[in-house]
């Protein structure tokens, strides 16, 4: 082996480097809160009694699932580009990883909504308590606490697939800008060595905070 | 002031569980459903609430019509307590939160009244000291006792036990049907379905044995449960007891 490792450069783009985090986290961030208004919506149409509402559920679903990601986000960019719908190259981003958030976590929720007996509700009804109260008291707070460990996953998956920006041209979140810093200097080891440092610091703060939380948030 | 039911048929799919059931509960009165399993007590006990509907018949709680088109049944259901054979507590609320939830959220109570009524109802049954500790930290007859304080919390004019101590274990048993006997002697009103045959006969009024979707007798309990007059009874009294 003759590399001689340059780690110096490396340090000194680290500011340029966190930016490009700031971008990724915040791509990250709302395909989450996309992903799970999408997912509602999704949860509630396969349980619809109106067949298409279900077919489309399913269809977005079974795609979302069974496909590669990077080519849900490829669609996005190029695809639609080819029919004439021109999204940049954040929102394609963007709407890629949403699309595949939404497809795991309406499974989730779905599952989620199950794993609450019944007999809860009918507790709750006896009480007085109308269908909606019964739901949001009772349901609704049990089911969060269900979801929760898988919704933190999805998170940290959502902060590493934006990493797949770089193929629709995106440039200015920690991948784009690593590869930027990368064909400028071929210090290519140090930089993407770098850049993983960063990305598994990203993960690792959504996973240590939700564990903080759920101390906080589930007693029982 | 009572419960009447009138000729009351219950069916789930092809299958009918009540076949014509006619029975009134006076307002103080305390009556005892026993009988085998599958005989349609429970769902009887679920249809006086509005939580199964019924196919046929009628069944009145101080002259509302139950299952009528229009009948307010979350209204209706503050005046009729049901406790369950699981118990269901909401394992996501603390003890003190499980019983105030229903008084704050349906009767629109302030959480200071919801909060000393939840107090009093469960140093009642005997849970003053676990206000604080969730569900899951409970005995099954604490969460039992738990579960008779919640329903108690709405005021109710009636109160439904779903064989409430079929699922504990034998050892805790005594400590829920103290609770029942409780208010039994403050005159609340009841019916209890259950397998507890020396307590239908302490407690009762009356006693009503359901055999297939039936009532096969009724009455007070030195005659059900003493002195049996019709076959299946005395069968069914021979294998319980």
């Amino acid at each position: 082996m003759n590399y001689t490792f340059h780690w110096l450069p490396a340090f000194r783009a680290l500011p340029e480097m966190l930016a490009g985090a700031l971008v990724t986290l915040e791509i990250a961030v709302l395909s989450m809160l996309l992903g799970v208004f999408f997912a509602v919506l999704l949860a509630v149409a396969s349980g619809s009694s109106y067949r298409s509402l279900r077919a489309l559920a399913a269809t977005w679903v079974e795609l979302a699932r069974n496909t590669p990601s990077l080519f849900q986000i490829y669609m996005a960019y190029f695809g639609l580009g080819s029919l004439g719908i021109h999204l940049d190259s954040f929102v394609a981003l963007l709407a890629g990883i949403t699309f595949n958030n939404a497809g795991y976590l309406a499974e989730t929720f779905r599952g989620g909504l199950r794993a609450v007996p019944q007999t809860q509700v009918r507790a709750a009804r006896s009480l007085g308590m109308g269908q909606v109260q019964a739901f949001r008291l009772i349901v609704l707070p049990q089911m969060f606490r269900i979801v929760f460990y898988p919704l933190t996953n999805q998170m940290v998956w959502a902060i590493l697939m934006t990493s797949l920006g770089v193929i629709v041209g995106l440039n200015n979140d920690l991948t784009g800008v690593t590869q930027e810093l990368n064909v400028r200097s071929f210090r290519t080891f140090e930089y993407f060595a770098l850049a993983a440092v960063i990305y598994y610091l990203l993960a690792k703060l959504v996973t240590v905070s939700a564990r903080l939380m759920a101390w906080r948030l589930f007693r029982y | 002031m009572s419960i009447e039911i009138q000729d009351v048929h219950k069916s789930f799919g092809s299958l009918e569980v009540v076949k014509g059931v006619t029975m009134t509960v006076e307002k103080g009165e305390v009556v005892s459903v026993i009988g085998g399993s599958g005989s349609g007590k429970s769902t009887l006990l679920m249809c006086i609430n509005g939580l199964e509907p019924i196919n046929s018949g009628r069944i009145l709680v101080d002259g509302t019509d139950v299952h009528a088109r229009g009948t307010d049944l979350n209204k209706l259901r503050r005046k009729i307590g049901i406790v369950f054979q699981q118990w269901n507590a909401f394992p996501h609320l603390t003890v003190l939160e499980n019983v105030m939830l229903a008084p704050r959220k349906v009767l629109g109570k302030s959480k200071a009244e919801a909060e000393a009524i939840a107090v009093e109802k469960l140093s009642h049954v005997g849970l003053a000291e676990k206000l604080n500790v969730y569900p899951s930290r409970l005995s099954g007859g604490q969460q039992q006792r738990m579960a008779i304080a919640r329903a108690l919390a709405m005021s109710p004019d009636y109160m439904l036990f779903d064989e409430v101590t079929s699922a504990l274990d034998p050892q805790l048993v005594g400590e829920v049907l103290d609770t029942m006997r409780l208010l039994s002697a403050e005159g609340m009103t009841m019916i209890c379905v259950t397998h507890e045959i020396a307590f239908a006969r302490e407690v009762s009024n009356r006693v009503a044995f359901f055999h297939k979707g039936r009532i096969h007798e009724i009455g007070p309990p030195a005659q059900v449960i003493g002195n049996p007059q019709q076959p299946e009874t005395v069968a069914f009294l021979k294998s319980v007891l």
